[in-house]
């Protein structure tokens, strides 16, 4: 396909195959008060190196993480990305966003991602793994669909409000226009209550979703809750922190029927927000009921090992209508960053990247919790992340922090889901990540700059606040 | 089963009637057609199906096909042994190859169904 401009012979040759006067002709079914009127007030154009230098200058302007010291959380997180990952995955054959077209002829994509699927089987204990999804919230979005699927209950959904509330958000707008009822069960305490989950649920639940830890950063106690959605044959699907699987039980090994993730941690840099890496892993049973693709290992004619697409009869070009999902793709290139990631850190280095975060957050969390005017804001366990709570607004917080360099957050208060579970604190509080990569100097540096009162940091704006 | 005392539906089930419970399978023709099967999914027993209503699905290499009960009735027997044992729809699908026995709601609708000539040449016509 040529990405050409059509000349104005070419215009004209295609106006008269259809029959049209005009290109204006063909936008005549457009409202003339939404069609543009003359031309669009754009500055006018720049030569190369006019282009290269205000592009410099624009690019100036950015902080990035290397520039600032980052402590935020809420699902993306500033780990290290060693220098192998970006020479691996920008190599022309690895760089496409997508499962190729003709799958079987990139035999290296396939087996890149049968890796990746044989490395998140061996993370989360689970048996079956697909090539990736788009990102975390529609990972947990399909595995809800797929609770629905297997259990055969289409009328009610329950999650609990420790559910990143993005992640509510895209249930909510799938879940929009089909007849299934979303509970969401409040956590006042920063993790849910056993029994009161145990109570909502039915005989007509399809799952129980679960994020651990959960988006205050807090351990959930997984197993009781594992447990609860199997006495009433709900299956129980877990959204997981692949690096807090150093430490922590795997989601199997916890009861989890499906476990889900965002594989941003798995180097993938925060990238204004995206393009990210969605994991969906399960139990072999429910194989047939898993979205996205499957890649699996055989032999050829020729008796040698090689890599094909698996159980495509799920996919929606054979399936149609009914297939399990409409994502008949893979997040591709950074399903090969995660797996580069994952293959130079290893078994031990996984360990020790979530100890190294589990401690330091620890550290963080103890010195910030001292602090006059500020406490953690549940007692719960946490792995690398904790919510703090400060007597004025969060928002100050930030702000005083940012002055200093720290980029902290995000102010919990601007998710209008967890004030239920946050209540009157919710415009107090806000979450602190963090990674591997913080030093000892650093967050003693964070203490330092907010142990200072507001009036010897604050910019003129946070002096109007109370503090 | 002697597919000449079968009923066929248009859609390649066969039904056979004992009394008021109908045992169903799919066709000789239907299995050559979807080539190597895979999996078939049946329903439980105690689903109540109308006609024409899909009880489940069989998968091939390169397909999946619906199945349709002919008739309709409450799902009282699924041939359980059959999803480990797909060869048995190639080598005997009138026999071993069975997937459900229902308790048939109104045997009369039976009679709509086509019978083993009717249906040869149905299978015919269609040009497959």
């Amino acid at each position: 396909m040529a990405y050409l401009f059509n000349t104005p012979d070419d215009v004209r040759s295609m106006l008269e195959v259809i029959g049209a006067e005009s290109i204006d002709e063909l936008f005549e079914q457009v409202p003339d008060h939404l069609q543009v009127d003359g031309l669009l007030d754009l500055p006018a154009g720049l030569s190369e190196p006019e282009l290269e230098a205000h592009l410099r200058e624009l690019a100036a302007a950015n902080h990035g993480s290397s520039s600032r010291v980052c402590l935020m959380g809420g699902g993306v997180y500033d780990h290290f990305i060693p220098a192998a990952v970006d020479e691996v995955a920008s190599r022309g054959e690895f760089y496409t966003a997508y499962t190729p077209y003709q799958a079987e002829a990139s035999q290296g994509s396939l087996q890149t991602f049968f890796e990746f699927q044989t490395l998140v089987c061996q993370l989360t204990g689970m048996d079956v793994s697909n090539a990736s999804l788009y990102e975390g919230g529609t990972a947990v979005s399909e595995a809800v669909f797929m609770a629905m699927r297997v259990t055969k209950r289409h009328n009610r959904v329950v999650v609990l409000g420790s559910l990143h509330p993005e992640f509510q958000q895209i249930l909510e707008t799938y879940l929009g226009h089909l007849s299934c009822q979303l509970d969401v069960i409040a956590t006042p305490d920063g993790a849910a209550d056993v029994d009161i989950v145990a109570d909502s649920l039915d005989e007509e639940t399809a799952c129980l979703v679960i994020q651990h830890p959960n988006v205050f950063g807090a351990l959930e106690e997984l197993e009781p809750l594992c447990r609860a959605a199997h006495e009433v044959g709900a299956l129980a699907v877990v959204s997981f922190d692949p690096l807090s699987l150093g430490l922590l039980k795997t989601p199997a090994a916890c009861g989890a029927d499906i476990a889900v993730a965002e594989g941003q941690s798995l180097g993938i840099p925060a990238q204004y927000g995206g393009p990210f890496l969605g994991i969906l892993a399960c139990r072999h049973d429910h194989v047939r009921q898993m979205p996205g693709r499957l890649i699996g290992q055989t032999v050829d004619r020729h008796g040698q090992r090689c890599f094909v697409l698996n159980l495509q009869a799920r996919e929606q070009h054979i399936r149609r209508e009914k297939a399990t999902s409409n994502i008949c793709t893979n997040q591709g290139l950074l399903a090969v960053r995660a797996t580069v990631y994952l293959s130079l850190l290893g078994r031990q280095g996984l360990v020790d990247v979530a100890e190294l975060c589990c401690r330091k957050a620890h550290y963080a969390a103890e010195r910030l919790g001292e602090l006059p005017g500020f406490e953690l804001m549940f007692s719960r366990p946490f792995f690398k992340e904790f919510t703090l709570r400060h007597q004025g607004d969060a928002t100050d917080v930030i702000n005083r922090a940012a002055a200093a360099g720290f980029d902290l957050g995000p102010a919990l208060g601007r998710f209008p889901r967890l004030r239920e579970s946050l209540g009157e604190a919710a415009d107090q509080t806000l979450l602190v990540a963090v990674t591997e990569q913080r030093t000892r100097d650093e967050i003693d540096r964070l203490v330092e700059s907010l142990a200072a009162t507001p009036t010897d940091s604050a910019t003129p704006e946070t002096l109007t606040k109370p503090a | 089963m002697d597919p000449a005392t079968l009923k066929f539906s248009t859609s390649h089930e066969w039904l056979h009637l004992d009394g008021e419970t109908a045992t169903v399978g799919i066709t000789d023709f239907a299995v050559a057609a979807l080539t190597d099967l895979v999996y078939v999914e049946l329903p439980e027993v105690g689903r109540t199906l109308d006609a024409g209503e899909v009880f489940g699905e069989v998968e091939s290499v390169k397909a999946v096909s619906d199945l349709y009960a002919p008739v309709a009735g409450e799902v009282t027997e699924v041939n359980m042994g059959l999803p480990d044992d797909l060869d048995a729809l190639g080598e005997d699908p009138f026999g071993r190859g069975w997937m459900i026995r229902l308790a048939v709601t109104d045997i009369s609708a039976a009679d709509a169904l086509l019978d083993e000539t009717a249906y040869r040449n149905h299978c015919q016509s269609a040009g497959h």
